[in-house]
């Protein structure tokens, strides 16, 4: 799960990782009410779930009040397109307005978990404010990192290396020693997947600072923080994915033509790896899982329909422990509910296959069976360019 | 011989009577697998599926002889019970829960070490070896015995790609669903070990996806001599960048992990790689062509 930067920097400040002071506003006014008690010069950051917000001109830098009040006019409410929102965009609902700082350094902070390795990695570089992937690419040497076993946790000598390669001094050294320490506390606390601070920045007063901050969390582990929980913004998220995580389905939009609908993560992906194989593209992810009622898969057709974009449904189960009659079942209550005028394309194999292809035959609707996965594809395909 | 487990392991259940538990163990009883008995606190001492019942792993193993334990707990409590399982010494840990926080498992994977548990999952169907054992979630009536040997970070794509195995007229040594978690028990590089080493098994099908680099280290380690033939499909191949494909491991993070990097790694160490997964069952019959022709009979009948 993905927060704003200004839930991250709450975060930080109530775990003793200094942030600049600011505040966030939904207003223009409120907005404009903490830039006049911060002072000039000021930051009005907008608060959107993606980065390259800087490039996309969603963060500017106030000097007075008017600017301010330019800058917070312009930003809150418009359309912030960057490389990570996608050509669509994202709407600025919310701002961050923080106090402008003295930077003599902007550095690069994250800890995360090194699959590889099995256990947290903290990575730090010199050059802050660049995209992490793009430093160590064109500069790997630029980029440091060091691990920390799970058993022995973190060491003074994890800040001690870090900070000397990073080329601090002595007195931001204790500061980096101390943030880096609540930092990693902050990890393992709230099991984070990724804490990064892109720039931590080093002021002319030798203060270390979050200037930005970020904090993605596994949600695996959200039952065990409902604090956490309940700081998910849905305003964020793709309506539809919303709604389908309300029935627990797992559901990715795409911008395909060709809705599906399947039951398991990695045959989902396989099945829209093979519509792209036969020419088409996939206008979803959806993995309906294990336990299949007639309510769910009836929901799942009602999320696949609702997009505009979608001209044919493959369905595709494979019915192990899932008993494919009741799946035939939730097909047919669906589609008797709904009013589906896109074709849609049934392979039903496993667990009482017979039965659930009587039950979609007699249901007198319009559905086309396939039993091979290859005829089943090429059949939707055809269908969703002649649609 | 298969690899894991034969007809000879003895299995407990971890979370016996729960639904899941109860469900599934009635279901390898059926299919002939040694299930000895089962682990709830606070209902030692019962009898279910006509088994007894211990509030402890240590208990059980200590009454029943067991080296095999399956785990249907909820994932908030599935480290510990894989924990409590290594404890108590059982030499196969099958760990079926899905949702187990990650950083559990770093705890865990650092404990294992100390220990000779292999764990197996979490987030996976488990193993069957056809026609001898199954532990875990899988539909029996698909697998047949047979000499290829499946190891896959899915659960239902595994099942497709036996089918069409099974279609194929060809059986299976063993096949392992190693889960869909970023860090997991067993590697593809461990389950190639194993049958590398095993005589059963005369080719591998190897079943990745997306996120992390497992399947480069299984690339790497096939091009320096691993001597059977493998066929590997990667799920994936149209996933958006970023974001988790339904399994936890299942992301593209800052460009790595992509499909298209791992088939190339797998095709320059030489391993069969097939883009469209309704061709892994025939794919499957080719390779197993060029396999050494038939299989070694073990002549001291034991390992």
């Amino acid at each position: 799960m993905k927060i704003h930067e200004y839930q991250a920097k709450e975060l930080f400040a109530r775990h003793g990782v200094a942030v600049p002071r600011g505040g966030m506003a939904e207003t223009a006014e409120k907005a404009l009410a903490v830039a006049e008690t911060l002072g000039y010069p000021c930051v009005v950051k907008a608060q959107v779930h993606a980065g390259g917000r800087g490039k996309a001109g969603g963060v500017k830098l106030a000097r007075d009040r008017a600017e301010a009040e330019r800058h917070i006019s312009a930003i809150l409410g418009m359309n912030l397109v960057s490389q990570q929102t996608g050509p669509e965009g994202r709407r600025v609902r919310k701002l961050l307005v923080e106090q402008g700082l003295d930077i003599a350094r902007e550095l690069y902070l994250a800890i995360l978990l090194d699959r590889e390795r099995e256990m947290p990695v903290i990575i730090a570089s010199c050059q802050g404010g660049m995209e992490i992937e793009a430093v160590a690419r064109e500069h790997p040497d630029a980029v440091f990192k060091v691990h920390v076993h799970p058993a022995t946790g973190l060491f003074p000598g994890h800040a001690r290396s870090l900070a000397f390669r990073l080329g601090l001094g002595k007195a931001q050294q204790q500061s980096f020693a101390a943030l880096l320490a609540r930092l990693y506390d902050l990890f393992l606390q709230f099991d984070a997947s990724l804490v990064e601070i892109n720039p931590l920045i080093v002021t002319r007063g030798d203060e270390v600072l979050a200037l930005d901050a970020k904090v993605n969390f596994d949600d695996n582990a959200l039952c065990r923080h409902p604090d956490i929980a309940a700081l998910r913004d849905l305003d964020e998220e793709e309506p539809l994915e919303v709604e389908a995580s309300k029935f627990d389905l797992n559901y990715i939009r795409l911008d395909g033509t060709i809705g599906c609908m399947v039951n398991g993560a990695g045959l989902a992906m396989a099945t829209m790896d093979i519509i792209q194989f036969y020419g088409g593209e996939p206008a979803n992810f959806l993995d309906i899982g294990g336990a299949t009622s007639a309510e769910r898969v009836q929901e799942a057709f009602k999320i696949l329909l609702a997009d505009p974009n979608v001209r044919a449904v493959l369905v595709n189960i494979f019915g192990g422990i899932v008993r494919t009659d009741r799946v035939a079942g939730g097909i047919v209550a669906a589609a008797r509910g709904l009013d589906i005028r896109i074709p849609i394309v049934i392979r039903l194999v496993g667990t009482n296959e017979e039965e659930g292809l009587r039950i979609l035959r007699e249901s007198g609707l319009n559905f086309i069976t396939e039993t091979e996965l290859s005829d089943a594809v090429r059949r939707v395909v055809e269908l969703a360019r002649g649609a | 011989m298969s690899i894991l487990i034969d007809g000879n392991s003895r299995v407990i259940v971890q979370g016996f009577t729960g639904r899941e538990g109860s469900f599934h163990a009635a279901q390898m009883i059926e299919y002939g697998t040694r299930v000895v008995g089962g682990v709830t606190p606070g209902k030692g001492g019962q009898m279910h599926l006509e088994r007894p019942v211990f509030h402890t792993v240590a208990e059980a193993v200590r009454e029943t002889g067991a080296d095999v334990s399956v785990i249907f707990v909820p994932a908030a409590f599935a480290a510990d019970a894989i924990i409590e399982a290594a404890l108590s010494d059982i030499r196969l840990i099958v760990c079926i829960s899905e949702g187990v926080p990650a950083l559990d498992m770093v705890k865990v994977k650092s404990f294992l070490g100390t220990t000779r548990s292999r764990l197996i999952g979490p987030n996976c169907p488990g193993v069957i070896s056809p026609g001898k054992c199954k532990v875990g979630i899988m539909p029996a009536r698909i697998h047949r015995p047979g000499r290829v040997g499946i190891v896959s970070r899915s659960g239902t794509l595994t099942y497709v790609a036996v089918d069409q195995i099974s279609g194929e007229g060809l059986g299976q040594s063993t096949c392992i669903g190693i889960g869909g978690d970023p860090i997991i028990g067993t590697s593809f590089v461990d389950a190639l070990e194993l049958f590398g080493a095993d005589e059963q098994t005369a080719a591998v099908v190897m079943i990745g996806e997306i996120g992390g680099s497992m399947e480069e280290q299984a690339a790497e380690f096939i091009g320096k001599g691993f001597a059977k033939p493998v066929l590997s499909f990667i799920a994936g191949q149209t996933a958006p960048p970023g974001r988790r494909m339904g399994h936890a491991g299942a992301i593209i993070s800052g460009g790595r992990g992509t499909a298209a990097e791992k088939m190339a790694v797998l095709r320059e160490h030489g391993v069969h790689v097939v883009e469209n997964p309704a061709e892994i069952g025939r794919a499957a019959r080719r390779i197993l062509g060029q396999a050494p022709g038939r299989i070694a009979k073990s002549k001291e009948g034991g390992r």
